[in-house]
Order: structure tokens, then sequence, then C-alpha cells
């Protein structure tokens, strides 16, 4: 059977982050904030302040939206996860300097991350890749942008209210990691169909 | 606009927002033989409604549209230059109109040039053709899928393959493993054996275009397809790296004439959103399939 995803409401305490467990289904209501390549490079390099208020508690979504400016505003026409391991050498500094709860994205991190999540409890949100415009539909709102001009569309930080955005929680803050396990046992399958 | 403008754009719209029927039954397939209630299950149920709402509304299935590559297919005597122009123009338009997103970017700057135009792209192969009718497939590759792509040389004592079928499947078992979930599986293999390093690759790529459920002529090639799947498939990596029956969706596998001391294996990975569509231009009036 399945189970009923979780509801959270972002922002949320480091306890609310630290109960859920790898494999858990959640939705996710609130503000949160998006961020990739040239957004990580700058929050470890420079730290910005003024990105402190919007993420603190909140999470940060590696994705590159597809935008369009409306009489009344941005409007998200698509907005699916992109591959988070790029982010790997920045993440547990940007989860250690600015207080996430967690990231989504997809294909999960490494270890360096895992590590740094057990210590600031915080956690992996898996979305589901090319799902663009399915989840574009769970973003009811563009409240503000940051660094359009400097890093473009895709790499901009766009701050977004969401809701009931599904994910599925693959890393959690005791070290759980779905992504460890599948890749340890499709190694071994590897192993045999290769006759090593 | 000239007509082949307009009729790129819509080309383009087609293809990122409306995925072809061979992909999305293939995908169907996928979500029926996963274990009920399970993950592997739920994420391809949430691919099949984004499928389903992008074609309803015409919107982009995945934000990462790709980039755009033009297979053209035209009789001699065609201005390819103009045809060219038209094709650079509508994508322009449909970056615009929010069909694509903005890509490209300076190769060391990483500075976007906003229109998805930049040098070598969009990216065109040009062929003449035999028949009278021009012929324009269209392949948006994200960037995900792309960076899983890799070539082999063999033999490859590492992975214990030989210059043979044989050491062909297993470089493609080490490739679907190394990547994962990172190029959106279920994926396509668009593989390619022999050619030299360069040609290795664009035979790959150019595999993508057929369609998941054509059989490929070659007999020991097609029974070789079938194998590759099931043999991947083995791996467990599932759907998006969750685990489950299916990391690959189907193999295409072609040949071509190789130096004798060279054997490559290439793979060219289209993640599952597999968007391609035909633009078929006869007698002045235009057909999109």
């Amino acid at each position: 059977m399945k189970k009923e995803p979780i509801r959270i409401q972002l922002p949320a305490s480091k306890e609310q982050f630290r109960s859920l467990r790898a494999g858990d289904e959640v939705l996710l209501t609130g503000t949160l904030v998006t961020s990739r390549d040239m957004g990580h490079k700058l929050m470890v390099e420079r730290h910005p302040e003024f990105l402190k208020p919007l993420l603190k508690g909140t999470v940060i979504y590696h994705c590159g939206p597809i935008v369009m400016e409306k009489e009344d505003g941005w409007k998200i026409i698509s907005a699916g996860p992109t591959t988070s391991s790029r982010e790997e050498p920045f993440q547990a500094d940007v989860i250690a300097h600015y207080g996430i709860g967690g990231v989504i994205g997809k294909g999960g991190m490494g270890e360096k991350t895992s590590k740094a999540m057990v210590e600031h409890g915080a956690v992996y949100f898996h979305a589901t890749g090319g799902a663009g415009a399915l989840l574009a539909k769970r973003i009811i709102k563009v409240k503000d942008v940051h660094m359009l001009e400097e890093f473009g569309v895709p790499e901009a930080f766009w701050v977004l209210e969401v809701q009931d955005f599904p994910a599925v929680v693959t890393m959690d803050s005791i070290g759980g990691s779905l992504h460890r396990q599948i890749l340890a046992d499709s190694a071994a399958r590897r192993q045999e169909l290769l006759d090593l | 606009m000239s007509q082949f403008r307009e009729w790129g754009v819509e080309l383009i719209k087609k293809a990122a927002t409306d995925l072809p029927a061979d992909v999305e039954s293939a995908l169907k397939r996928s979500r029926d033989s996963e274990v009920p209630g399970s993950t592997a299950q739920n994420v391809l149920d949430n691919i099949l409604t984004n499928i389903a709402l992008a074609r309803a509304e015409s919107t982009p299935l995945c934000q990462d549209t790709g980039l755009v590559n033009f297979f053209v297919t035209a009789p001699s005597g065609t201005d390819f230059e103009a045809l060219k122009g038209d094709l650079i123009a509508a994508t322009r338009e449909a970056t615009k109109r929010g069909y694509l997103r903005p890509n490209v970017v300076q190769a060391l700057t990483g500075k976007n040039t906003g229109d998805n135009v930049g040098e070598n792209l969009p990216y065109f192969l040009f062929e003449v053709g035999q028949g009278p009718e021009i012929i324009v497939n269209v392949m948006l590759k994200g960037g995900g899928s792309e960076n899983v792509g890799a070539q082999y040389r063999l033999p490859d004592a590492r992975i214990n393959a030989g210059r043979d079928l044989q050491g062909v499947e297993r470089a493609m078992i080490d490739a679907v493993f190394n990547a994962q979930g990172f190029g959106c599986a279920p994926g396509v293999l668009g593989v390619c054996i022999g050619g030299d390093r360069a040609g290795s690759f664009m035979g790959a790529k150019k595999q993508l275009l057929r369609p998941i459920d054509d059989v490929n002529p070659d007999p020991e090639l097609a029974a070789f397809e079938a194998r590759l799947v099931e043999q991947c498939n083995k791996l467990g990596v599932g759907p998006m790296g969750f685990g489950g029956k299916n990391s690959v969706l189907a193999a295409k596998v072609g040949l071509l004439h190789r130096h004798t001391a060279c054997f490559y294996v290439s793979l060219t990975y289209m993640c599952w959103a597999n968007r391609r569509a035909k633009l078929i231009v006869a007698d002045g009036k235009a057909t999109l399939v």
C-alpha cells in the first residue's frame, strides 16, 4: 500500500527536517529559492548576506526554469530539477552557512554533502527529472528574482512560492542514502554481468 | 516571417511539448511492469502525467530543452544557406516564445547568448537526398543525458571487453551503470560500433532519430538491441535511479566501417524525454510528424 505523503510547510524547523527519512514521500508548500552552478559558486566564494533571510529554514531547488515575463509579472513555464552532483563541491558549505533544511534536485549527492546533512540536520529531496510541466504547476507565484542580469534566466536565484510540490526524501540527516544503496546494488550486478 | 521560419518554430514547439507516441507507449509499458506502489512506478506515473499535461497546454515537458539539433535532408540545388538562416531564426523565435530555455553559453565565460544561437549552434547536419522533398528532423538534447554519454576503445581489460558484440555489450552495461539516474533513466541508448572518434559519436546520435518501436533491418543487430535492453535492465538502476526494472527503454545500434587498428563503441544517451519531431515539405506543403 502507498503511504500518504508527509506535508511540510516552508520554512520549517530543524526538528522537522531531522524527522524525515530516506524513502519518505513529501509535499512541500511555502517559499523556496532556486540556485544552480553560478549561484552555488557565488554563495561559497562570497557568502552574500542578502540570501540569509531568504534561505533560513527553507530549501534550495536545483533548477533552471523556463520563465516568461507577462503583464502581471514573471510566470514559470517549466521547472523540473537539474543534476545535483554538480553542486557537490559547494553544497556542504552552503548548508552550513545559510542554515537551509535541504535541497531539491535529481540524481542525489555525495558523501561530503551527506556528512553536512547529518551535522546540520538537512535532507535531500528528489524531484522527478524531466517533469518540468507538472512541477511548474505547483509553483504558484514568483515572489522575486536575484542576479538575473548577471547570471541569466536558468542560473538566477528565483524566489518561488510552491504548493504541494512532490518529492521523495532520498538522503536524510542520519546518513541514510537511497542513492548509495542503489549504487552498491547495481555495482554488484555489474560485476556479475561483466564476468569480473 | 518566411514560411520556413514559421514551420521551423512549429517543429521546435512540437518537439519540446509533444513527446512522440512511440516513446510514450514505451514509458507506459515500463510503468506497468514496475511493482505497484513502488517509487519506480510513482516516478513513471509522474512522468506520464507530465507528458499529457505538456501536450495539452503546449508547454515544454522538461525545462531543459537542450541543445537544438537539426538533421536536414534536401534535394541537390536547395538553397542550404537560406534554409539554415531560417532555422536559426526559428530557434531564436522559439526561444522568445518560451518553447526553448536559453541554454547556450560562451565556452569560457559562461555568458548566455539568450537565444540558443552560438558558435556551431544550433547544430546542423545537411545531407543531399534522392527525393524531391525537404525533411527536417529536430532533436532536443538535454545536458544531463549528454553528460552520461561515453566512448570506449576495445579491447578494454577493465570491463573484460573484447572486439566483438559481447565486448560492445559489456561496454554499454558499464556505461549504463555509470549513468545511474543522472541521465534521467529510463533512457534510450544510441550506439555506434566503429568509425573514427568523431564519426562514431555522430553515428550514435543519429541512431536516436529511429522510432523506439522500429526493428533494425540487420537481424543480428536487431537481436543484439533486444539483448542489450534486457542485460542493461538487470542492473536495477531503475527510473531516475530509484531502483527498479526499467533502466533503459530501448537500444538502437548502428555500424560504421573503421580503421583496422581502431575499435570504438560510442554511446549517446537520450533521457526518457526523447524529444524529436520531423517536418516534411513537399510541393510547398508542410507536414509535421
